[in-house]
């Protein structure tokens, strides 16, 4: 049954898997459909998204990378038998979570000053959408990682790595369309 | 049977079947009074019609399920269920609140009274006496499952009906609030009928659909757990926001519009997911069940399902098309189609399969019961597809033309004609159905020589 074997193959948890797909899912249609609504008002979201703050969003996503680096280097320590390391890893990378979102958060006090709302314009809503439900998953993220630097068997970090890397990976794909493309 | 208390189910499964008759006849009279709308307008109007058949089904399909549970569960977590006394006295609770709301309905007692009064919310009309009696009904039965589960053993399919049981349980309570915003009202009313029938109620379609796979395929627990453990995961991720759906139009934040069009565009998933599971599951197995009725309602159910609450929900569930379809016939076409499919079907399915080893009449007249499958899921397909029709061009008059709601119904009359000629196709299939597992003895058409192995 060659069906079956494949899915064996997959390194790590298969409902980890499941929960990436979906979630990539989930963001992928999100962004699918800004873009789509950005066509009936291209210089509206123009306007808008020159609101945004790129250079914070430009360190955050150097951030979260980082952090996604140790998170990897961590399940490599841990299985070459070096746990105080892979530990300290693991609460750097929840730190460099952390700081992310205090960076977001500095991002949406600097919106909010200014006046400026889901409701102000579509593209805001987008906005906040996309990067409220991606900065939800951050911080489950950081919860998870602390999680595994607690309880460290290598099966635990692999999954809260394969957890991380997803929020990485969406944060990636974030970042250009919503703060860069125009 | 192994447990001698699986026999409380037979119980649960005759009175669900009772009801299911009063239901569908009460869709037929409903679906008379579109074509014919004077019929008994003063003595029994549309509306109360309408509530009598969403309500029964609600009710007789919950009374499935607590069947569902009370047989398999012993099976499952392998000894008797805790106390057969409380799951005779849960049923006499849930059989006199029917009673009680029937006769207030239809009489319309005790209007506007606090305790004994309809409370006028679609679908949760019922007086707080028997809400309060649900509760009730409620506790006992999950304090008897999880007894029986908690000494016994534990597998994936108990572990996920007793969540999808436990979720429709507290769901329920959201009946007892009732905000007097309008808005607030509506977004708490439906967690209880969304967050059942495309959150908890998925939990357990799927939990039954596995354990039936497991006895008629043969195929490995090890496999069919991992399927049950994927189908929930989609049903919740995308079932819980799904919601959002219904958040569109009632004055909620415009952000719903977005929310509830990505994570229900999902919902396609998990009811996917379940239609692959079912035929993967026969086509590995190598079990050759006698049972061929149970096999084919189950497999119906897994289809249908994907149709009708899949396919035919997606339909409709783009804001951008709800915006123009909102409850129009489109919607009818889906709910008739989805809770069929879904969750009727799925009934039917666990009694087709539990029926003789109830009734110790193994193997049992199955022609007449596949009879009744083939009318029941024609008429409701054939229904489903007028419905469209009728909602298609509903829309388009009267929402996209703007003309009157009146005059569009009437250009669509003859749909509603041949939406009367499959409901009573489906009438006449359940009383088959129903005649199927009570009546017959034993099979009417004997198997041939070439089909019967040696088992």
């Amino acid at each position: 049954m060659s069906e079956r074997s494949l899915i064996d193959e997959l390194p790590g948890e298969l409902m980890m898997w499941v929960l990436i797909l979906s979630e990539l899912l989930v963001f992928g249609a999100g962004l699918v459909a800004l873009l789509a609504v950005r066509l009936t008002d291209p210089s509206g979201f123009a306007e808008a998204q020159d609101h945004l703050y790129r250079t914070g969003a430009a360190l955050n996503t150097v951030v979260l990378v980082t952090s996604g680096y140790l998170a990897a280097c961590a399940l490599h320590w841990c299985r070459s038998g070096r746990r105080a390391r892979a530990r300290w890893a693991l609460l750097l990378a929840a730190g460099l979570g952390a700081l992310f979102l205090v960076i977001k958060g500095a991002e949406y006090a600097g919106k909010a000053a200014q006046g400026i709302s889901y409701d102000t314009h579509p593209f805001f809503m987008f906005y906040y959408l996309l990067t409220g439900f991606h900065a939800a998953h951050v911080l489950a993220g950081v919860a998870i990682l602390l999680l595994v630097a607690w309880r460290d068997a290598p099966r635990n970090i692999e999954a809260g790595a394969q957890f991380w890397h997803m929020v990485d990976l969406v944060w990636v794909l974030l970042y250009p369309v919503v703060y860069l493309a125009g | 049977m192994k447990y001698e208390s699986q026999k409380i189910a037979l119980v649960y499964f005759a009175v669900a079947m009772g009801l299911f008759a009063i239901q569908v006849l009460g869709g037929l009279l409903a679906g008379w009074i579109y074509v014919a709308p004077n019929t008994l307008s003063e003595l029994l109007p549309f509306n109360i019609v309408r509530m009598l058949h969403t309500n029964s089904l609600v009710v007789w399909l919950i009374l499935g399920f607590f069947g569902a549970a009370y047989f398999l569960i012993p099976e499952e977590a392998e000894r008797e269920i805790h106390s057969t006394k409380l799951a005779y006295i849960q049923l006499a609770i849930l059989v006199l609140g029917t009673l009680g709301v029937v006769v207030t309905y239809v009489f319309n007692l005790f209007e506007g009274h606090w305790l004994l009064g309809k409370e006028g919310r679609e679908f949760i009309e019922q007086p707080k006496w028997v809400k309060a009696g649900i509760v009730v009904a409620a506790l006992i039965f999950l304090y008897n499952v999880s007894m029986t589960v908690l000494k016994g053993k534990k597998t994936a399919i108990t572990n996920i009906l007793l969540l999808g049981l436990w979720g429709l349980a507290l769901l329920f309570l959201f009946s007892f609030y009732n905000p007097s915003n309008l808005a607030l009202d509506k977004q708490y009313w439906w967690y209880i009928v969304h967050l059942w029938v495309e959150g908890v109620w998925e939990l357990i379609m799927a939990s039954i659909l596995a354990y039936l796979m497991l006895k008629l395929t043969g195929v490995d627990r090890e496999v069919v757990e991992k399927w049950l453990y994927v189908i929930v995961a989609a049903a919740l991720f995308s079932g819980i926001l799904g919601t959002g759906h219904h958040y569109y139009w009632i004055g909620t934040p415009g952000y719903w519009q977005w929310i509830g069009s990505v994570f229900s565009s999902l919902e396609v998933i998990p009811f996917f997911a379940m239609m692959a599971f079912a035929f993967v599951m026969v086509w590995k197995g190598r079990r050759d069940h006698p049972n061929k009725a149970a096999l084919l309602w189950s497999l119906g159910c897994a289809t249908l399902a994907f149709f009708g609450a899949g396919v035919w929900g997606f339909l409709h569930t783009l804001h951008g098309v709800n915006y123009y379809t909102h409850g129009t016939q489109i919607t009818a076409a889906h709910g008739h189609l989805a809770f069929f499919g879904a969750y009727v079907a799925l009934n039917l399915a666990i009694f087709s399969y539990a029926m003789p080893i109830l009734r110790n009449r193994d193997p049992y007249n199955q022609v007449l019961n596949m009879a009744s499958f083939w009318l029941m899921s024609s008429g409701m397909v054939f229904m489903t597809f007028v419905l469209t029709f009728a909602g298609t061009i509903q829309t388009h008059l009267q929402r996209v033309m703007g003309e009157y709601f009146m005059d569009v119904q009437d250009q669509v009359a003859i749909f509603y004609w041949m939406r009367f000629g499959s409901g009573l196709v489906v009438v006449i299939g359940a009383l088959l159905f129903i005649y199927a597992m009570w009546v017959p003895r034993r099979e009417i058409i004997e198997r041939g020589a070439v089909e019967t192995p040696a088992e």
